[in-house]
Parts: C-alpha cells; sequence; structure tokens
C-alpha cells in the first residue's frame, strides 16, 4: 500500500497479481510530487515510457514505474496534445533525464524544466518532427545519414583532449560511442553516445499476437537475457488474463533463469580476466561456459534457452534421466568454479588491476538508483527474488551476494557468489520440482487491459508494462536495468585512466540492444 | 603460477577436430583467403544474441585459430566482414566506413536472420531488413543465433574449402 501521503495525490488501486502493484492516475502538478515522496521514503524509479492515447482519451499518456518499499507504484498522467509538455522528474531521480529524452523522440512530448533537450535515442533515421510511437506516424522521410550534429559537451580545459571511441569497437560487441575527455591518461570525464542499435521495437509490438508473436520479439530484445524478458513478459501476460500457472512451469522458469545467470557470469568472469591480461581465465571459463550452453541446447533444446519461456507455460520438459544429468553437470560445475575462483584470488597479477579500479560507493549508488549485480557490488541490496519472490522463489530462500566495495574485483566477487547461489538454486529446483502439467493453453479471446512483470534477470532487473485490446498487443514497454546503469558507469571511470576502461566496461557489462530498443 | 598450470593441464585439449576440408574447385574465392582468414565483425544492431556464439565460436572447442581464422580489430587488416542484427539505419553508415577500409578482396557474411532478411526485426521503420539492401552480400549464415558449427562451416566455405566427404 502506497504511504498516506502519496494516497492523498491520488486513488491507488491494487492489481490483482502475484506482484505488488498499485496504479493511480495523477493531475500534472501532483506528477514531480509523487516522485519527490517515493524518493524520500528511499524508493526508485524503474521505468518512464509514454503511449499515445488521442484516439481513446484527451492526450498522450505518460507513465512512471517506482519501486517504494512495498512493492511498484506505477502513477499516469494526462498529457495535452496543445502544448505536449508535462513536468520533468530528473531533478529528483537522475536516471529519468535520458528516459524523458527518449520519450520526446519517439512521442514528441517534452519534458519541462530541465536543459537537455538533445535527442537520445534518435539519430538521423527519421525526420526530428515525426514520432514512431504516434499512431498518425507516416514512416515517410527514412534516413540512413550518420549522426553527425550531436553536440557533446565541450571540453573543460585547453589541456584536455577529446577521444572519441565507436560506434563500432576493438571487439565482439555490441556499438555505442563514448568520448573521453583526459588529461595525459586519465580520464576527466566520459559522455556516452547510444541509439546505434535502435529497433523500434516498441513500435514493432503493437498488434503482435501475444502468443506467438510477441513472445517471438520478447525474447530477443536482449539475447544475453532471453529468459528474463521472456518470463517478464509472459507475467505481464498472465496478469491480464488472471491465469494460474502450472507450478511446474513455473519452477522450470526458474531453472532457465538461473542457467541464464551462470552462463552471463562465466563468460563475464572470463572475459574481465582476459582485458586484465589473464588469457587462462578466459579459456578455462568459456570451457565452463560451452559446456552448460551444450546442456541447454541438448536438455532444454536451445543453447541460450530462447523461447523456452512462453506465455502460459513453457516449452520443454525435463525427464529423470535429464535432471540426475543436470545434477552432475551442476556439481562438476561448481568443483571447477571453486577451483578457479581461488587461483584468480591469489593472482597478484590480477589483484592489481581490479582492487580500487571503476569505483562506485554505496552512496553514489544510491543516488543513482543502482540495482542488479552492480548496485549489490556496491553495497544496494537490491535482488528481487530476496525482498517480492514469487513462485517458485518464495519457497527457495535466496541468499543475495553484496558486497560495498564498489570497484571491479567487487563486481567480480558478486558475480562468483551468484555463480554458487544460482547452482545450489538449480540443485534444489531439480529435487524439489514439482509435478504437473508444463503449459497451460492460453484464452485470449477479447483480453484485454494492462500487466506488468518484473524479473531478476542476471543484470538487474527486467521491467515489462503491456497493454492488450481484444487479444492483440496494443503497446508495450520493456526496461533493461541498463537505463539506469549506464550513467553509474560514466562515474566509475573518472580518475582511472583510459586503458583501463575496457576493464571497468566489462565488469558491469551492460546491454545496448536492451537499451537501445 | 603451479595451480594455473595445473588447471590448463586438467583442462586439458578441450578444442575438437574441425572438420576436414579440401578445396571447393567450384569456389569464386581468392586462393589466398585458404586457411587464412582475418575477420571484422559489426553488430549492426543484433540483439547480442549472434556475438554470444561469436565469442563461443572463438573459445577453446572449437579450434578457430587452427582453422587459419581469427578476428581481427581493424577493417583493414580483415579478409572477411561479418555483419549480425538486421542494420539499423543508425549503424548504416559506421557499416559503410568499415567496410569502405577494407582492402580488396574481400567477402561479407550475414550472420543470423535478422541480418539475412530482417528476422524478428523486419519491417520496422528503424531498421533495413537485411544487409543485402545496402552491401553486397557473399553468404548468408541463417539461424537465430546459428551455432559455432554453422558459423564455422560458413567461414569455411567463404575461404575457399568445402568439407571432404
Ligand atoms: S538472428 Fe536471432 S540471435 Fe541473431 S541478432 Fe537476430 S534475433 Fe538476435
Amino acid at each position: 500500500m502506497p504511504n498516506p501521503s502519496l494516497r492523498v495525490l491520488a486513488t491507488f488501486r491494487h492489481w490483482g497479481t502475484a506482484l505488488p502493484v498499485w496504479s493511480g492516475r495523477l493531475r500534472k502538478e501532483y506528477w514531480p510530487l509523487a516522485a519527490q515522496n517515493i524518493r524520500a521514503q528511499g524508493g526508485r524509479l524503474l521505468a518512464l515510457w509514454g503511449e499515445d492515447r488521442r484516439t481513446t482519451e484527451a492526450g498522450y499518456l505518460v507513465h512512471a514505474a517506482f519501486l517504494s518499499e512495498t512493492g511498484i507504484v506505477r502513477t499516469e498522467m494526462i498529457v495535452d496534445p496543445a502544448t505536449a509538455a508535462y513536468p520533468s522528474l530528473a531533478a529528483i531521480f537522475p536516471g529519468a533525464l535520458r528516459m524523458e529524452r527518449a520519450l520526446y523522440d519517439l512521442l514528441g512530448i517534452r519534458a519541462t524544466g530541465v536543459n537537455d533537450t538533445r535527442p537520445w535515442l534518435r539519430h538521423a533515421a527519421w525526420p526530428a518532427d515525426q514520432f514512431p510511437l504516434r499512431t498518425d506516424f507516416s514512416g515517410e522521410g527514412l534516413d540512413i545519414a550518420a549522426d553527425r550534429d550531436y553536440t557533446f559537451l565541450p571540453a573543460s580545459s585547453p589541456d584536455t583532449h577529446e577521444i572519441p571511441v565507436g560506434p563500432i569497437h576493438a571487439g565482439i560487441i555490441e556499438p555505442g560511442h563514448f568520448r573521453f575527455q583526459v588529461l595525459g591518461e586519465e580520464i576527466l570525464h566520459l559522455e556516452e553516445r547510444f541509439g546505434y542499435t535502435h529497433k523500434g521495437v516498441e513500435r514493432l509490438f503493437q498488434g503482435l499476437d501475444v502468443a506467438a508473436g510477441g513472445a517471438h520479439l520478447a525474447g530477443r530484445i536482449s539475447g544475453d537475457s532471453t529468459v528474463a524478458y521472456a518470463w517478464s513478459y509472459a507475467q505481464a501476460v498472465e496478469q491480464i488474463i488472471s491465469m494460474q500457472m502450472p507450478e511446474r512451469a513455473q519452477w522450470l522458469r526458474a531453472l532457465c533463469l538461473e542457467r541464464e545467470r551462470l552462463a552471463n557470469h562465466l563468460g563475464d568472469l572470463g572475459a574481465i580476466g582476459n582485458d586484465a591480461g589473464l588469457a587462462f581465465a578466459l579459456t578455462q571459463f568459456q570451457a565452463l561456459k560451452e559446456d552448460l550452453l551444450r546442456e541447454n541446447q541438448h536438455y532444454f533444446g536451445h543453447r541460450y534457452l530462447m523461447d523456452r519461456v512462453l506465455p502460459g507455460g513453457v516449452a520443454f520438459d525435463l525427464t529423470a534421466a535429464a535432471i540426475a544429468a543436470l545434477q552432475g553437470g551442476g556439481q562438476a560445475l561448481k568443483t571447477a568454479v571453486g577451483r578457479l575462483q581461488e587461483i584468480l584470488a591469489e593472482h597478484g597479477g590480477l589483484r592489481d588491476r581490479v582492487v580500487q579500479l571503476g569505483v562506485i560507493s554505496p552512496e553514489r549508488a544510491a543516488h543513482l538508483g543502482l540495482m542488479g549485480v552492480a548496485g549489490r557490488a556496491s553495497g544496494q541490496a537490491w535482488d528481487l527474488r530476496v525482498q517480492f519472490p514469487h513462485i517458485p522463489y518464495d519457497q527457495l530462500q535466496v541468499r543475495m551476494a553484496t558486497a560495498t566495495e564498489g570497484d571491479v574485483a567487487a563486481r567480480m566477487a558478486v558475480r562468483f557468489l551468484e555463480i554458487s547461489e544460482s547452482l545450489r538454486l538449480q540443485e534444489e529446483i531439480l529435487q524439489k520440482l514439482p509435478d504437473g502439467n508444463i503449459y497451460h493453453p492460453l484464452d485470449l479471446r477479447d483480453a484485454a487491459g494492462e500487466g506488468v512483470g518484473w524479473v531478476e534477470g542476471w543484470r538487474g532487473e527486467i521491467f515489462f508494462w503491456l497493454r492488450m485490446e481484444q487479444g492483440n498487443i496494443r503497446h508495450c514497454r520493456p526496461q533493461d536495468p541498463s537505463w539506469t546503469l549506464w550513467p553509474a558507469l560514466e562515474e566509475a571511470v573518472l580518475r582511472d585512466i583510459v586503458a583501463d576502461f575496457p576493464l571497468i566496461n566489462k565488469s558491469f557489462n551492460l546491454s545496448y540492444s536492451g537499451h537501445d530498443l | 603460477m603451479y595451480r594455473i598450470l595445473r588447471e590448463a593441464l586438467r583442462l586439458g585439449k578441450a578444442g575438437e577436430k574441425p572438420p576436414r576440408t579440401q578445396r571447393d574447385p567450384a569456389s569464386a574465392s581468392p586462393s589466398c583467403f585458404r586457411h587464412s582468414l582475418s575477420i571484422r565483425h559489426v553488430d549492426a544492431g543484433s540483439c547480442n544474441g549472434c556475438e554470444l556464439e561469436l565469442h563461443a565460436l572463438g573459445g577453446p572447442h572449437y579450434g578457430l585459430e587452427q582453422a587459419g581464422f581469427r578476428f581481427t580489430a581493424s577493417p583493414r587488416h580483415a579478409d572477411v566482414l561479418t555483419v549480425s542484427g538486421p542494420v539499423a539505419r543508425h549503424m548504416v553508415a559506421a557499416l559503410h566506413d568499415c567496410h569502405n577500409a577494407m582492402p580488396e578482396p574481400r567477402r561479407i557474411i550475414a550472420i543470423g536472420d535478422c541480418a539475412c532478411s530482417g528476422g524478428v526485426f523486419r519491417g520496422s521503420y528503424a531498421v533495413m531488413d537485411g544487409i543485402a539492401e545496402t552491401l553486397p552480400v557473399d553468404l548468408q549464415i541463417p539461424g537465430c543465433p546459428p551455432d559455432p558449427d554453422a558459423l564455422l562451416q560458413g567461414l569455411l566455405r567463404v575461404s575457399g574449402d568445402r568439407a571432404e566427404t
């Protein structure tokens, strides 16, 4: 239940769901007030997005979702098409700034009260006076020109020089641009520029049928988090049609989620070691990850578990033999990771590179509203599996991994802890897996309404909001934790040297595709 | 150090034998590509799934370098440009820059369903529906994502080899 001072601003409705969600419509004047109230109570901003409701209501609808101590508070506000403006939340939640800039690019409504009105997701693909999320978006005048007009922050002193990096980077990674201002080797300022992988996902979702097209696309918003996205999408759908999921399916979903966490953490630890010059770590962790991926292919049907989690259940089942084999694999992985962890902990060369590097203090982390691996490594004790456990996590007692140093070493330590916890969870899930169906066909005729999904992915929380009409998707908004975490990278690198940037960046390993949508 | 060696020995030779191949007489690839390809990969708006498989391909199981292939940082050193993603409009200019920087002879491989035809993102205002809309494609490797074996087979073909029967 939202606190009393929030309740005087609007009537909040509790959504009948497994997740604790309260939803209310605010008047424009109350928009920042509600955010201030939530901030004062220690809440966080999860997402801010908008939709074109001019055909059904009086204008555009802006939504925000916050985390409060009792669950999600979702607020909405009508924006008059004549002014197309609404008050900014950036002074209250710094993370709101990029979301508001992106909202202008996509929907053409402007947050007032901030100076930064540069585009965020739009480069030159569509004209500046057209907005893809408006229902009357013509799709004409599309372009492939480079993004030449973006104004980066000017250099602070004539002694500094600028290093532009990207969008294409040296390795096999996603595209994005980083603009460094350096004095000698030292980084004085870093500015990120994204949007290169913008694929128009929000608009693509519109009109898709929920069971096939929507689920397929949801699993490809960020390929490394396909389970987390598919599950949060499924939660949103199941909430709209008030469906009870077969319990076995829920447990199998959690198994997939933990295996996704394992695969990514293994890959990251190897890559961090490699960026610190320890090729041994890369080879060893890659070998472990590959074994895990092959198990996935063999027992689940896809190396990265794409399309395994569907609205209504899961697309695979495990036989007793498969369960035994996975248990054996888990044991072997546990021993191998344990040995590697000892070696890495004792490796002086590695320690020299990762300790006290790329630090985000707990205070800054709290200010920026960090969560996920990077948040927990800076003392932010948020883990949905612990604070808001849904089935089966409510029966598994997840132990949260935290550290307070906030450096690269801490982000590695959190990953090691989470690997052993995920292995423990996998073992427990495999032992206690309830019998029953794995899939329950959906009855989507005339399904309508709003739903949310919220899942602790390996990187952080993935939030999904969905509106359905006549059984199809009307609008949806997937929110990657990277929206909140990317600004932290800009701070983490300050006063470190340029050559350490890849290492610091890897220790965050944030998503471009999930962010650019 | 001793423990690192012990672990390395414990892992042993993880590499699997690359498929035996011979020169394909029908191949139009230059003979200098054989057993030696430098690859520049560009993510042109992929979901990152295809990149995961490219990473896996570089891992110890697949012996990529044994086959004579390696990923290079500079397009100026590259024989082959691999591209993933539906080609987001925002990536077209950078992709062209990269392609223009490559010396001849050069080849382009489309990696994954997205790069072949747009995949799940086909029809969006923000993408090109595949690389062929903007650069000439020599080989398509479909899949979502294509697994490392499929990627290796594709690279072998572009290098002018075919599997021995
Ligand atoms: S082909 Fe599949 S895995 Fe590859 S980028 Fe496209 S959606 Fe992702």
